[in-house]
């Protein structure tokens, strides 16, 4: 018996990721990686980054637009695919709107749960046969139980109680066509091990996660962002005329559609301090930030069904 | 939770029926390590108070999904997590009954340790037994027996005493005892005592408490002086770029599945054959001197050799046997039974071969051990099969190595993986 210096965890999660990906690079013919700008999606270019250089990503990168999305992480995203060198595509919910296959219900409506459609819209222009996403286990417990590489059939569904067993690292990639899998290479981190994994790596981040002057509504008991720009020149989310507005130091631990995503009230503008707010902080992430995931036990489990990564 | 850097990460499972208390294990380490946040918490305060309890019921932690919940069952595994600052841990929390083997066999594949609960009223039970072999069978090396609901039996020494020796003593007789760490540890999960925290109900017993354990075993995938293994997964030639000194390189990217390799070590290709020297071993784009199990990096070759995605990189005075022919113990995954007459896929590392059943020597009863006749597999269960293999495989016994000595079965025609092997 020999005693092995183990790796750290970052270093094996890290190690684990990079498996996954290459494992996706090899049993896929067209992947595509779902990029957002997002922390999530940034951790996993820097994994891409260690697991394909100095070759070129053996995919492209797919953002899903919401048309609901902060400007400063749509400018970031487009900036970070530009410094790598590589291929961006963006498809957007707006167009799934127009074209008639998303209809709302509202005009401000979240738009989260219809960037399934935009996606699977997606993956049949481009024949994609598996999309990596950052989804972590530990968000959500319709997640806990999701494999890293989930099969989807031919509608992009999700079916829990017919999953591929997943044993050992032998990942099964395996489809028919018009099937995909969806790869998930940080099932196994944690909000935490993702920040620590941004401050050891001295990723930047779209400015929006760290804490900035922003006026904001308290609105069924949650902080509500108001009169937020967006790129097309219009404003989003105005507030009621009962509500009070108030200008306050937030910043967001997860970034989505600006409708049902709500920052936390903060003063950390940097990682470590962002590192030590996660360690100390009382509500989950999904919890204390995104409205969509409230509106019923099994909200995520749902969506999951309906395509959504 | 702690901003501390974990310094290595544990992998273990848990087995056992909710009636052992297993979600409530799970739940207190959850809880007393601090991993539980306020708003879950409230969500389970409401749920237990809902359900008529007065204390909250740590259980609910683990609720799965609506599926799940509607039948009142867990029908798959789930994975948690928590951090103590000195080490990052994963859960494979796997549903205990018999009919959720393949579960069992699923959590336990990456476990390095397993914890075996057992109820102090009851004792050693047809299912000890059950989780003790699949624990067994699977490689794990580190075995915790947790003797549960101590506060039932009076916190008594001598039930806890009994309970250790009728598992020692069946243990033997499976060969666990001699070939695995075993450690036992009265606790109570619903109050906590030995787990995270000592308490005072059980002076006499003065070892370590469940953390103790979890924070000491080694962290490392396997702790035997294995030798070393690099299956390729991909070939990273980028021809395309505009840097000149980039037009001949030639990486090989894979996971150290075992041992080591540094640079000027002398090297075999497998199937082929090819030797050469290690000239490079990078990440990304950083220089290593040297990797060692676990970690993914590429490697570069002093030698232009054709080498792609399914070859194994191997030390040249240690390579392992390219056969054409295996012995398994196979797990059966599938509702569809093995159907002997079929072909099918193995994949083994990164490498794919077609596949054809030899014979099933016996299938294995996992409440009794004993060795029956079969001419099929169904779901669940556990046999000693031959396969014959169209393309080579290099392969270790899952005894010495449990990456080059596990492989699945796929279904050609569904895709899906339908069986778990481990090579004899």
């Amino acid at each position: 018996m020999t005693t092995k210096q183990p790796l750290s965890h970052l270093d094996w999660l890290e190690a684990e990721a990079i498996h996954i990906l290459r494992e996706v690079a090899g049993q896929c013919s067209n992947p595509v990686l779902l990029f957002s700008g997002g922390k999530d999606s940034l951790c996993i270019l820097r994994l891409a980054e260690k697991a394909f250089r100095p070759g070129r990503f053996p995919f492209p990168l797919l953002h899903i637009d919401t048309g609901h999305n902060y400007q400063e992480v749509v400018n970031f995203r487009d900036q970070r695919a530009a410094e790598l060198g590589e291929r961006l595509i963006v498809r957007s919910v707006e167009d799934s709107m127009k074209r008639g296959t998303v209809v709302l219900k509202s005009v401000d409506e979240p738009r989260n749960k219809h960037q399934s459609v935009t996606l699977l819209e997606a993956i049949e222009e481009f024949g994609f046969d598996c999309c990596i996403g950052g989804a972590r286990r530990d968000e959500e417990k319709a997640r806990a139980k999701e494999r890293i590489m989930s099969f989807r059939d031919e509608f992009g569904q999700w079916d829990p109680k017919n999953q591929r067993p997943e044993l050992w690292n032998l990942y099964n990639a395996r489809v028919h066509k018009g099937e995909n899998i969806r790869a998930f290479p940080i099932s196994n981190w944690t909000e935490m091990d993702v920040w620590q994994y941004i401050e050891r790596e001295k990723l930047e981040l779209p400015s929006i996660y760290f804490a900035h002057q922003r006026d904001i509504v308290m609105r069924h008991g949650a902080i509500f962002p108001v009169n937020v720009p967006l790129s097309n020149g219009g404003v989003i989310n105005q507030p009621k005329t009962s509500e009070e507005v108030i200008n306050m130091q937030v910043r967001f631990r997860t970034v989505g559609d600006i409708t049902c995503t709500a920052p936390v009230i903060s003063d950390a503008d940097n990682v470590s301090k962002i590192v030590v707010e996660t360690a100390t902080t009382t509500i989950t992430e999904r919890g204390a930030t995104r409205l969509d995931d409230q509106t019923s036990d099994a909200s995520m489990e749902q969506r999951k069904k309906e395509g959504y990564f | 939770m702690t901003t501390q850097h974990n310094d290595s990460l544990l992998r273990f499972m848990t087995c056992g029926s909710v009636d052992d208390g297993k979600s409530t294990l799970i739940g207190r380490l959850l809880y007393d390590t601090k991993t539980i946040l306020a708003d879950t918490l409230n969500n389970i305060e409401r749920t237990s108070q809902k359900r008529g309890m007065e204390a909250v019921d740590l259980s609910l932690l683990t609720d799965g999904l609506q599926a799940e919940r509607e039948q009142g069952i867990t029908i798959d595994v789930a994975y948690r997590y928590f951090s103590t600052g000195t080490r990052k841990y994963i859960i494979a929390d796997a549903p205990g009954h018999e009919q959720y083997t393949r579960n069992m066999v699923t959590a336990a594949s990456t476990a390095n340790l397993a914890i075996i609960l057992i109820d102090a009223r009851k004792g050693v039970l047809t299912q000890t037994r059950r989780h003790s072999y699949l624990a067994h069978l699977v490689g794990i090396p580190h075995i915790v027996v947790a003797v549960n609901k101590m506060d039932l039996v009076d916190y008594d020494q001598a039930t806890f005493e009994k309970i250790k020796a009728d598992y020692l003593a069946f243990a033997s007789e499976l060969g666990l005892a001699q070939a695995r760490d075993i450690k036992f540890i009265p606790m109570s999960a619903l109050n906590g005592d030995m787990l995270v925290d000592r308490l005072d109900n059980m002076d006499w017993y003065q070892g370590e408490t469940l953390l103790e354990i979890l924070e000491d075993v080694p962290a490392a995938h396997s702790e035997q002086a294995e030798q070393f293994r690099f299956p390729v997964q991909f070939v990273c030639r980028p021809h395309d770029s505009a840097n000149p000194e980039l037009h001949d390189f030639r990486g090989f990217m894979g996971r150290v599945e075992s041992g080591e390799i540094a640079v000027g070590d002398a090297v075999t290709v497998l199937p082929n054959g090819y030797q050469s020297r290690v000239k490079a071993i990078q990440l990304g784009n950083t220089p290593l001197q040297s990797a060692h199990t676990e970690q993914s990096v590429t490697i570069l070759l002093e030698d232009e050799i054709d080498t792609s995605r399914g070859d194994m990189i191997v030390k040249t005075a240690e390579a392992p046997e390219a056969v054409k022919q295996i012995e398994a113990h196979v797990c059966w995954l599938s509702e569809t039974p093995l159907s002997p007459a079929r072909t099918y896929i193995v994949r083994h590392t990164t490498r794919e071969s077609k596949a054809k059943i030899g014979t099933i020597q016996y299938k294995v009863d996992v409440n009794t051990l004993e060795q029956q006749a079969t001419a099929d597999l169904k779901m669940n269960d556990i046999a000693r099969v031959s396969f014959k293999l169209a393309q080579p495989l290099m392969v270790d016994s899952y005894d010495k190595n449990r990456a080059t000595g596990a492989f699945i079965v796929i279904d050609e025609s569904t895709n899906n993986t339908v069986g778990a092997g481990m090579i004899v």
